[in-house]
C-alpha cells in the first residue's frame, strides 16, 4: 500500500542547451560541462503542412521528446497510452487570445481557440501518430512533473500496460512572463512499463514522503530545476544518467514530496 | 474493475444550487438557459449562468484564490452537506488517503482576460494585483478545493477540455485501485469566460437560440457553467441496494482532428466499449445513456452512430445540455450527478428543445421524462483534441 512501481524503457529530453537526452545525460553524469543556451525546438516534420503551421512551441516540444523516448525504447507510438503534464500549456497562444479579447473586435481564430485547450499538445501527438489509446492531460502548477509521474504509475499498476509520460513547459511572453517567470522551454518524456520488464533501463518505486527535496550543488543546474516546473524531474534523471541505483526526493505539494527509488 | 461507492454528490449549475434544485428542474423539464448578458459580451447567444456568484465570499485565509471559478467551486462545495461528508471521509481514511481530482478547461482565465484590459499603456504590464498562480493556472481550482477541505492526498487538475471531469473519475478510480488512496473528491468546475464564448463563436459552433441536441435543425451549443462533485470511496463488502456505484470507465482518443469528432464516432464507441468491459457488463445491461449531446451537427451525428452501433436503436438516451448548457470541463461531473439522480429517483430525464427529430439519428431519444427503475446508466463526455471518456454508474445489487 502506498508504493507504486514501474520500469523506464526510453527517455526523450529537450531543454535550454540540452538538444537531446544523450547530451543531457552527459551533463548530469558530469562528463560534459553544461553550456546554457536558448532551447531550440525542431520543426515538427511529422505533421501535415497545415497542422505544422499551426503548431506552437509546446506542440513542437512534445512531438520531439516523445519521438526520442519511443525510438530509445524501440517501440511504436501508435499503441501507447499517454499522460501529458504541463503547468501552463501554450503561453504564446494564451497571450494572443487575451490580447485579442482586450481589443475592440475580439476576433480570435478557430485555430487559436482549439490550440488554447490544455490538452492541445496531446491532441497533436495522437493525430501525428494515429494513436487512439487513452490520453490524459494533467496540471499541478509547480508539482506537475510529480503529479504526472504518479498518474502514469497508477495507470501502469491498474492496466498493466506501457504509458508514455510527457512533462513539458514553455515560457510565457510578456506581460504574463512577469507573473509567471518560466525561463525557457523544457520537456522530458519517459516511456514507462510494468516493473521488471526485460527491456528496462531502470526500475522505479515511488512513494509520498515529507523529506526535503533533492537539490543540485551546481548552481546552473539548480537554477534550471527551479525555473521550469518540468525540470523538477532533473534529480531523477541524474540517477538515470549516472546509471546509478539510489533514491531522490522530488518537489510535489507543499510539504508532501515524492520519493523515487531507482534500481538499475 | 472493483466498483467504488459514490457516497455523496452535489451539483450547482444554471438549474440551481444543489441536488434539490437540480432534480426539481429535471422533473419539470425546465431549462436554465437565458439570453447572454455576461460581462461585456455582445454575442447573440444563450448562456447557462449560475446566479449569485458575485456575492460568494472565500474564506479569508484563501482570499488569494478569489476569482469567478473558485467562487463557483466554493458555492458548489457548500451544497448538500458535501463538505461535511468529505470531513467524515477524511477522519475515516486519514487526510493523506483522500485525493482531489478536479476537471476544468479554463479555470480562472476570466481574471486574466479582464486584467489584459488594464495593461499599463507604457510598459504593457499587468495590474499589480494580478495573481497567475491562484487564479489563472489550471491547478488553482484543485489547489483551492484541497485547502478548503483540508485534504493532503494526491491532487491534480484534469484538463482534457470537455471530457476533463469525466477523466477525473477515471483517474481517481485508478489511484484508489492502485492503493495510493482510499477515497477521492472528484469533480468539475468551469465558469463562463470570454475565451470560450468568443472561441466557440469563431468556430461557428454556438447556437443563437437555446441549443437543440438531436433536433433536425440543431445549429450548435449553448455554454453554461457548473460545479459538480462526488465523493468516491473504496466499497465496503456489505452493500445496501441504496448504494450508488461507479462501475466502470472507458477512454480513447480519436486521433482525427483538434475540434471535430471522428465522423463515424469510432473513438466514442471505443470509450463506451471499454467502460462496458471494465464493468463486466453487456450493452443490453445499460438502461439509460446520458449523451454528450452538445447540439452541434457533427457531435450529435458522430455520437449517434457510435451509440447505435453498440447499443442498437432501443436504449433510452438523452442529452441534458439543453437544460444546463454545455458546462465544458464540468460537464462530465455534472452529468455524472444527473446519472446518480436518475438512479436514485428512477427518472430518465427528457432532452429538451426538440422540435423535429433528426431522422438520421437513429436512437431512442427521450423527449418526455420517463419513470423506471434503473440498474446501470452510461454517461458520455468527449473533448477537443479527440479525448473521449465514458463512465458507467449503477446500483449495488
Amino acid at each position: 500500500m502506498g508504493t507504486l512501481s514501474a520500469c523506464i524503457e526510453g527517455i526523450g529530453l529537450l531543454g535550454p542547451g540540452l538538444p537531446d537526452w544523450p547530451t543531457c545525460a552527459a551533463v548530469l553524469a558530469g562528463t560534459s560541462p553544461y553550456a546554457a543556451a536558448r532551447t531550440v525546438l525542431p520543426s515538427p516534420e511529422i505533421l501535415p503542412p497545415a497542422e505544422r503551421r499551426r503548431a506552437g512551441r509546446t506542440i513542437k516540444l512534445v512531438l520531439a521528446i516523445g519521438a526520442e523516448a519511443v525510438a530509445h525504447a524501440g517501440h511504436e507510438a501508435a499503441g501507447l497510452a499517454s499522460v501529458f503534464s504541463s503547468s501552463g500549456g501554450d503561453g504564446d497562444n494564451c497571450h494572443e487570445i487575451c490580447a485579442a479579447l482586450a481589443g475592440s473586435e475580439r476576433l480570435i481564430s478557430p485555430t487559436r481557440f482549439h490550440n488554447s485547450v490544455h490538452n492541445a499538445a496531446a491532441g497533436y501527438w495522437s493525430i501525428a501518430h494515429d494513436c487512439t489509446e487513452a490520453s490524459v492531460t494533467v496540471c499541478a502548477y509547480d508539482a506537475s512533473f510529480a503529479a504526472g509521474l504518479i498518474e502514469a504509475l497508477s495507470q501502469i499498476s491498474h492496466d498493466g500496460c506501457a504509458v508514455l509520460l510527457f512533462a513539458y513547459d514553455a515560457d510565457y511572453p510578456p506581460p504574463l512572463h512577469q507573473a509567471r517567470p518560466i525561463s525557457d522551454a523544457f520537456g522530458v518524456s519517459l516511456l514507462l512499463g510494468p516493473p521488471e520488464s526485460p527491456c528496462a533501463l531502470a526500475n522505479l518505486k515511488i512513494e509520498l514522503c515529507t523529506q526535503a527535496p533533492s537539490l543540485f550543488e551546481q548552481p546552473q543546474l539548480e537554477a534550471l530545476r527551479l525555473s521550469i516546473p518540468a525540470a523538477r524531474s532533473l534529480p531523477l534523471l541524474q540517477l538515470l544518467a549516472q546509471s546509478r541505483s539510489g533514491k531522490v526526493v522530488l518537489d510535489y505539494l507543499d510539504s508532501t514530496r515524492l520519493a523515487v527509488e531507482v534500481q538499475i | 474493475m472493483t466498483p467504488l461507492r459514490l457516497t455523496h454528490f452535489t451539483a450547482t449549475s444554471c438549474l440551481g444550487r444543489g441536488l434539490g434544485a437540480t432534480l426539481a428542474a429535471l422533473e419539470a423539464a425546465r431549462s436554465g438557459l437565458k439570453s447572454c448578458d455576461f460581462e461585456t459580451v455582445t454575442l447573440d447567444t444563450q448562456i447557462g449562468e449560475v446566479a449569485g456568484l458575485d456575492a460568494v465570499v472565500l474564506p479569508a485565509a484563501l482570499r488569494a484564490f478569489d476569482c469567478r471559478n473558485n467562487r463557483l467551486a466554493q458555492l458548489g462545495l457548500e451544497q448538500d452537506g458535501f463538505r461535511e461528508a468529505v470531513r467524515a471521509a477524511a477522519s475515516r481514511w486519514g487526510r493523506q488517503r483522500v485525493g482531489v481530482f478536479v476537471g476544468t478547461s479554463t479555470a480562472g482565465i476570466l481574471e486574466t482576460e479582464i486584467a489584459y484590459r488594464s495593461r499599463d499603456p507604457d510598459t504593457g504590464a499587468l495590474p499589480a494585483d494580478f495573481d497567475y498562480q491562484h487564479r489563472q493556472n489550471s491547478f488553482s481550482v484543485s489547489d483551492y478545493i484541497r485547502r478548503v477541505l483540508e485534504l493532503e492526498g494526491p491532487t491534480l487538475s484534469l484538463c482534457t477540455a470537455c471530457s476533463s471531469s469525466a477523466k477525473a473519475f477515471a483517474a481517481a478510480q485508478r489511484m484508489i485501485a492502485a492503493g495510493l488512496i482510499d477515497a477521492a473528491v472528484v469533480g468539475g468546475v468551469d465558469s463562463l469566460c470570454l475565451t470560450t464564448l468568443y472561441g466557440f463563436h469563431s468556430l461557428q459552433l454556438m447556437a443563437r437560440t437555446p441549443c437543440r441536441p438531436f433536433d433536425l435543425r440543431r445549429d450548435g451549443l449553448s455554454i453554461g457553467e457548473a460545479a459538480a462533485f462526488a465523493l468516491l470511496e473504496r466499497a465496503h463488502e456489505h452493500r445496501s441496494s441504496a448504494d450508488l456505484l461507479l462501475l466502470g470507465a472507458g477512454e480513447s482518443s480519436d486521433a482525427h482532428h483538434m475540434s471535430s469528432p471522428q465522423p463515424q464516432g469510432l473513438g466514442a464507441r471505443m470509450a463506451m466499449e471499454r467502460a462496458l468491459d471494465a464493468a463486466g457488463l453487456a450493452a443490453s445491461d445499460v438502461d439509460y445513456i446520458n449523451l454528450h449531446g452538445t447540439g452541434t451537427p457533427s457531435n450529435d451525428s458522430a455520437e449517434s452512430q457510435a451509440v447505435s452501433a453498440l447499443f442498437g436503436p432501443d436504449t433510452p438516451c438523452s442529452s441534458t445540455k439543453a437544460a444546463t448548457g454545455h458546462t465544458l470541463g464540468a460537464a462530465g461531473a455534472l452529468e455524472a450527478v444527473v446519472c446518480a439522480l436518475a438512479l436514485r429517483h428512477e427518472l430518465l430525464p427528457a432532452g429538451l428543445n426538440l422540435d423535429e427529430r433528426d431522422p438520421q439519428l437513429k436512437l431512442n431519444y427521450l423527449t418526455q421524462n420517463v419513470r423506471a427503475p434503473l440498474a446501470a446508466v452510461l454517461s458520455n463526455s468527449f473533448g477537443f483534441g479527440g479525448v473521449n471518456c465514458a463512465l458507467l454508474f449503477g446500483r449495488a445489487a
